[in-house]
């Protein structure tokens, strides 16, 4: 395969040998079968340890394979119909943010998510997934006309972060992030986000305000990346590792936090290993949850998206 | 005695304090706290507190964090990086929140979120203009997706804010980096910055190792973002207190004077 990530390594050992037991049998016209039964049995027991309890390090690991389904991926299994829109009218076409009008189930939704590359000629066109301004600009653009034609938005969530560059800043980061936030709160149609990758951050957020939040099994969300953070905290880089256990970033400790509402889970290895099967129930989660708010008024969306955010946050008072 | 960090210059501590701790010799303006600002800006420099009281949990239980808030909060004298509350300026009735740099670099975590979102809530519930002082050098790490979370709570009380009409002048101070910049700070009706004040969503020395290439020493100071279309106006300390009371008197409309 070549894919593995190093703690699956044990695995793939595993499955070589059996592999190998089998080729060897059947050339030899040797029975292995007991053999070949018994090292299956030690493979799923192996698989069972490795999967359940994944660290923290290792679901950013799967979260950032270079073979995780994107957003295209999930546009063009989960959607009919569907017609890319470009730019931000303003400035550019910026390719770390993709978006446009499809079908799900027959109803018309406006579609917008980042866009890692899919190699590195692909990764260098779309800024691996980093947006400037013009991206957030032109996902709000999209999201502004589903909100004049009534149409649900749906997002995907998968970005290292918005771009740290010169000219980023010149045209507004801050700026093209806060206007977002503040927009995505007003919208009259339901929002689902569903977080595929990595959320990183603010870039991440400003696609991120909605009445769902979905996220998938070993997806990950965090205000700063494990590296930054173990850097900035300790000083030292090579600490990602207990920044990533630290800052919580994983969906089960988001879910406990309530700051999202459902977890898709993955194949066992990750989403990468069966993207068809993964995209159907990504289809099936987003269906359920567009159902329930398709019956809302638009007072109750927005509504329930302020209330959404308005309750996160850990505080207290002061003794005397 | 004190030497102005950007020229070198020595001045006493009451000349300086009489200048409003900007250097007489190059106009360097140097960080004031929360308590300072209020002075400086407020009507008989008083503000009505909200939610004094209000300080962090440690959520995460993250390690060091309890001590560390413990240990900034000794040293400045404040629960957390906002004092948030309501007075006059020049007779205007307003919703003002003040950050402080020397709590927690004005690390914005859940306090920070919270008495912003409920200033603007009270702002917006008074129909008084909201007045904000940012500066902050990002996020609070050690509350997480929590800090993250902040900035769409505050920005969700500013739609609701904007909406009903309410008046919002956000002033940068230096320095306003990460998550401030990227929600409240940057929604302002009118954006005002302190002369030489930092703004961005990057630091420069993330910006610098991505790029790598050096910036430009004017790089994300109020002027260059000035000249960037990103802010309205860069206003000399001395001049803020009036610069204010003329916005707001702007936006007031006197009984007997006809719109039409
Ligand atoms: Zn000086």
């Amino acid at each position: 395969m070549g894919n593995e990530l190093p703690f699956e390594q044990p695995l793939e050992e595993l499955r070589s040998k059996i592999e190998e037991l089998r080729r060897f049998g059947s050339e030899k016209d040797i029975d292995f079968s007991e053999e070949i039964a018994r090292l299956e049995e030690r493979y799923t027991q192996l698989q069972q340890e490795i999967f359940v309890q994944l660290a923290p390090a290792q679901k950013m690991q799967i979260a950032r394979h270079p073979q995780r389904p994107t957003t295209i991926d999930y546009i063009q299994a989960i959607f009919d119909d569907y017609i890319e829109l470009h730019g931000d009218r303003a400035y550019a076409d910026d390719l770390a943010i993709v978006g446009g009008i499809a079908k799900l189930n027959g109803v018309p939704v406006t579609v917008v998510g980042h866009q890692k590359g899919k190699d590195t000629k692909d990764n260098i066109a779309r800024n691996f997934g980093m947006p400037h301004p013009e991206g957030f600009r032109k996902g709000l653009r999209l999201m502004k006309q589903a909100d004049k034609f009534r149409r649900p938005i749906i997002t995907f969530i998968d970005t290292p972060g918005a771009y740290p560059g010169g000219a980023a800043e010149e045209r507004g980061q801050g700026e093209a992030i806060a206007r977002n936030l503040l927009e995505m709160a007003t919208f009259r149609v339901p929002i689902i986000c569903v977080v595929i990758g990595e959320g990183g951050s603010g870039g991440a957020l400003a696609l991120g305000v909605g009445n769902r939040v979905l996220m998938l099994e070993n997806a990950i969300y965090s205000v700063i990346s494990p590296n930054g953070a173990a850097s900035i905290l300790w000083k030292d880089a090579s600490k990602a590792d207990k920044a990533a256990e630290a800052m919580k970033i994983t969906a089960q400790d988001l879910q406990e936090m309530k700051i999202i509402d459902e977890i898709i889970p993955e194949p066992n290895g990750g989403a990468h290993r069966e993207i068809a099967i993964q995209a159907e129930s990504v289809k099936s989660v987003l269906s359920r949850h567009l159902q329930e708010l398709l019956s809302w008024d638009s007072e109750q969306l927005r509504q329930d998206r302020y209330d959404k955010y308005r309750k996160l946050g850990a505080f207290t008072y002061a003794q005397g | 005695m004190s030497k102005c960090p950007k020229c070198g210059a020595i001045q006493t501590s009451k000349e300086l304090d009489k200048n409003l701790k900007v250097c007489p010799s190059c106009g360097y303006h140097m960080k004031l706290n929360a308590r300072e600002r209020i002075h400086m800006i407020m009507d008989e420099g008083r503000l009505f507190e909200y939610d004094a009281d209000m300080i962090s949990e440690d959520p995460l239980e993250f390690p060091g964090y309890a001590d560390k808030l413990v240990k900034q909060s000794e040293k400045s004298g404040l629960r957390d990086a906002v004092v948030t509350g309501e007075g006059t300026i020049g007779g205007f009735p307003v919703v003002c929140a003040v950050m402080s740099f020397d709590f927690f670099s004005g690390s914005m975590g859940s306090v920070v979120g919270e008495k912003i979102t409920r200033a603007v809530e009270r702002a917006t519930q008074k129909g008084y203009p909201l007045i904000v002082f940012s500066t902050s050098g990002g996020a609070r790490m050690q509350e997480s997706i929590l800090s993250l979370m902040q900035m769409a709570k505050t920005s969700s009380a500013l739609a609701r804010f904007h909406d009903k009409g309410g008046l919002f002048i956000s002033i940068f101070t230096d320095p306003t980096l990460g998550g401030v910049t990227a929600s409240f700070a940057m929604l302002g009706d009118v954006i005002l910055a302190e002369p030489g004040t930092i703004v961005g969503f990057a630091g420069r020395i993330v910006i610098e190792q991505t790029i790598r290439q050096k910036l430009p020493d004017n790089f994300q100071t109020a002027e260059f973002n000035l000249q960037h279309g990103q802010l309205d106006k860069v206003v000399n300390r001395k001049e803020m207190r009036n610069t204010l009371i003329k916005l707001l008197d702007l936006h007031t409309v006197k009984e007997g004077v006809s719109r039409g």
